[in-house]
């Protein structure tokens, strides 16, 4: 069953705070991951890998630089759902 | 009349790796030394890549020049006359020539002439697919003695400027000695490529473009993030397939010597094969930088050298860049 959009935000901040320890209440949706939260080009991959294992989705290699904030994220799993 | 059978060379069941010989660029260079090109700073190198410094040769010290050092090396910790090489393998990207081949003049230079001589281009897979190479050549019975070379002169090929590469990049060379052995020293090898990733990571121009003037002199670039994804995830596949094929678990190994591509590669693919603590893990990226071919023989002898490891211990090794190529191979450490 597919999630909604603040479950999806959920599972993210936890899969940021995992792999940076960034705190799960600073991962908002108009954060940049880049400019607000520092997670860099490599982080930022892993991230990515986790959330397709995470929300059975598939981000292409292509598409994770259109991903600059965590709303951009977000919508893009919740709609790959 | 009735036609011959014809001869067949006469198999031995199992080879090893003898010894192994290392070379490095002569200049210690800083990520200071290189931080002003890319707009960056030593603590961000540091951080993204783990890369304190890196080595380079300079005009005066030639891929061929550390190749030779590294292959002699190699061959005096063999004990083995070279005229008793049966092949030389050369793993490079670097050799500025189409033609002839690197391998044809190193065996020259070593006394290993009049042996087959030839050049494989897969990049940072490629030591470990001409140990690979090797292994069938000694086991076949076509050679009693492989010489492996992995040797870089990446500096050749860097555009300072380049953020995507060109700072982690070092030069060497890495040889290795592969004969018969009474007992199995290599592994099955796992290895193969993916051409749908062709670039990846590579050049920025073609030669002909250079030629025609459309482009400047072709460089080293790559797509860092596709990179790092297919480093890690697949290349976790890749070795642990290589375990299985060896049927060891990683609880086995006393070392993990990857590619040196990038610390961040390193510690990831570590995390994803649940690499126990117990096992070494080869970060010689820290000093050398990354040297595409070279950089496994050239980690592995450092372990060695340090005193890290010892003889007669498991080692993963795997290799992986672009291609994309991929090879790995669960040796018995020399």
């Amino acid at each position: 069953m597919a999630l909604s959009q603040s479950e999806v935000l959920a599972g993210l901040a936890d899969i940021v705070n995992d792999e940076t320890g960034i705190a799960t209440a600073s991962v908002q949706l108009d954060k940049s991951f880049t400019d607000d939260l520092d997670i860099d080009s490599i982080s930022m991959m892993t991230i990515v890998v986790n959330a397709e294992d995470k929300f059975g989705v598939k981000i292409p290699d292509e598409e994770v630089k259109n991903l600059i904030t965590v709303g951009d994220a977000v919508n893009f799993i919740t709609n790959a759902q | 009349m009735s036609q011959p059978t014809l001869n067949q060379y006469q198999p031995v069941q199992f080879s090893k790796i003898y010894s192994l010989g290392a070379a490095r660029g002569d200049l210690t260079v800083t990520n200071d030394d290189v931080a002003g090109a890319i707009d960056s700073s030593d603590e961000w190198i540091r951080q993204r890549t783990g890369i304190i410094t890196r080595k380079r040769a300079s005009a005066d010290r030639s891929l061929m020049d550390m190749a030779v050092e590294a292959s002699n090396q190699a061959i005096a910790a063999a004990g083995i006359d070279p005229a008793e090489i049966g092949a030389v393998l050369f793993s490079t990207i670097t050799h500025p020539f189409q033609t002839p081949s690197a391998a044809a003049l190193l065996a020259f230079k070593i006394g290993a002439m009049p042996a087959p001589a030839f050049d494989i281009s897969a990049a940072c897979a490629g030591y470990c697919y001409g140990i690979a190479q090797a292994d069938a050549l000694v086991r076949s019975g076509m050679a009693k003695y492989v010489l492996v070379v992995g040797g870089e002169k990446l500096s050749d090929f860097i555009d300072p400027t380049d953020r995507s590469i060109s700072f982690l990049l070092g030069d060497g060379a890495g040889a290795a000695i592969v004969g018969p052995s009474d007992k199995p020293g290599i592994s099955p090898t796992v290895w193969g490529s993916d051409g749908s990733h062709w670039e990846a990571v590579g050049m920025t121009h073609s030669l002909l473009e250079f030629r025609d003037g459309t482009a400047s002199w072709p460089t080293l670039r790559q797509e860092g993030q596709t990179v790092f994804r297919w480093a890690v995830w697949e290349m976790a596949k890749v070795a642990q397939q290589a375990l299985d094929a060896a049927g060891v678990q990683a609880s086995d190994l006393a070392a993990l010597v990857t590619h040196q591509a990038n610390i961040r590669i390193i510690d990831e693919l570590a995390k994803q094969l649940k690499i126990p603590e117990s096992v070494v893990i080869a970060r010689d990226i820290v000093y050398t930088g990354n040297t595409s071919a070279a950089s496994v023989p050239l980690a592995m002898h450092a372990l060695l050298e340090s005193g890290e490891i010892k003889s007669g211990g498991l080692a993963l090794q795997i290799g992986f860049g672009a291609g994309l190529a991929f090879g790995a191979q669960v040796v018995v450490l020399p």
